[in-house]
């Protein structure tokens, strides 16, 4: 398989890839790596490719595991995420402004998220996909997808609600 | 009519049961300038779905590093061929080697006479090197006078010790 060719399969889903990173490393540098690192691996396995009948399915499903393993190894070494996108609890006034941006808000409700539910509300409505394809990704059967769904987005708005309602957090 | 649809829309959404298509409904709806005032809330959230959908992975990916993993792989098949090759060639060689020994261990005098000839001149040279080695060996008396001579060395140390004891 040539550069060109490896780029026409690729091309469609990196970025859903890279999004899917993000959402679970949070930063934008780690999703960057991690992109690459799921990308690099799929090039050395590219002989392969062909025999794999969902190719975007299985980078989604590895870029998961991927994100799960880096997630992992920082917990063990005891390493808090640093990262220059990442809000924490602190009120200076620029973050006031913008925790006033109720489309932050949401961006943070999702981060609470845990990350089971976190991956899904990604796949299902940022990126739209089927809930079937959904279950294959995650290896779940389709009713845990559907209840996990369910309660993410229960949480989400009533999160919003009381932020609305109150316009305090 | 439109807002009790969308209302339906929202409950079969918190259940996870809508469709995408419906789903796409829902996201151009909220994405309106003015949505009825009890769903406001709802508009963050679709606004973000919309607005995450557009982030792009911009990175380049450098493809070029694994094209030459492949060489090394392809190299390391060819040190193993190569291996091969420098071992048969081994045996190959040891081969000759084993019979000209066997040649050399039986002799190559077809006369014994001859062969007497040549052994006693072999051992005659053998013993006048022998007696070249042990007239050097001579010389390890100079040692040995060198040896009596570090004897005076303790009378500087008895010389010394009575300084100190001063």
């Amino acid at each position: 398989m040539t550069q060109v060719e490896f780029l026409n399969i690729v091309m469609p889903f990196k970025d859903k890839v890279f999004r899917l990173a993000k959402r679970l490393l949070v930063s934008t540098e780690e999703a960057e790596d991690a992109t690459q690192e799921v990308l690099l691996r799929l090039w050395n396995n590219k002989k392969k490719i062909q025999e794999y009948k969902n190719v975007e399915a299985f980078s989604m499903t590895m870029t998961k595991n991927f994100c799960f393993d880096k997630l992992k190894s920082k917990q063990a070494q005891n390493l808090k995420i640093v990262h220059s996108n990442y809000e924490d609890g602190n009120t200076s006034l620029q973050k006031q402004v913008e925790l006033n941006d109720s489309v932050d808000w949401v961006s943070k409700i999702i981060e609470e998220l845990p990350e089971q539910q976190k991956i899904i509300i990604q796949l299902r409505d940022i990126e739209e996909y089927d809930l079937d394809e959904i279950a294959k990704m995650l290896n779940m059967n389709n009713t845990a997808v559907r209840v996990n769904l369910s309660r993410a987005r229960k949480t989400i708005r009533e999160k919003l609600t009381s932020t609305h309602k109150y316009g305090i957090k | 009519m439109v807002l009790n649809n969308i209302e339906k829309l929202l409950d079969k959404y918190e259940n996870g049961e809508t469709s995408l298509k419906e789903e796409q409904q829902l996201k151009h709806y909220f994405s309106q300038e003015t949505v009825a005032p009890h769903l406001e809330m709802y508009k963050p959230m679709f606004a973000y779905f919309l607005v995450n959908q557009q982030e792009q992975f911009t990175k380049d990916v450098p493809l070029n590093p694994d094209s030459y993993r492949d060489k090394r792989t392809f190299n390391y098949k060819w040190i193993s061929v190569a291996a091969v090759a420098v071992l048969m060639l081994g045996f190959y060689f040891k081969e000759p080697i084993v019979s000209s020994y066997e040649a050399y261990a039986y002799g190559t005098f077809n006369k014994p006479e001859k062969a007497l000839n040549e052994v006693t001149k072999s051992l005659a040279m053998i013993s006048s090197h022998f007696n070249k080695g042990t007239s050097t060996v001579g010389y390890l008396n100079e040692v040995n006078k060198g040896t009596s001579t570090l004897g005076y060395l303790n009378e500087i140390e008895n010389t010394t010790s009575i300084i100190f004891k001063n």
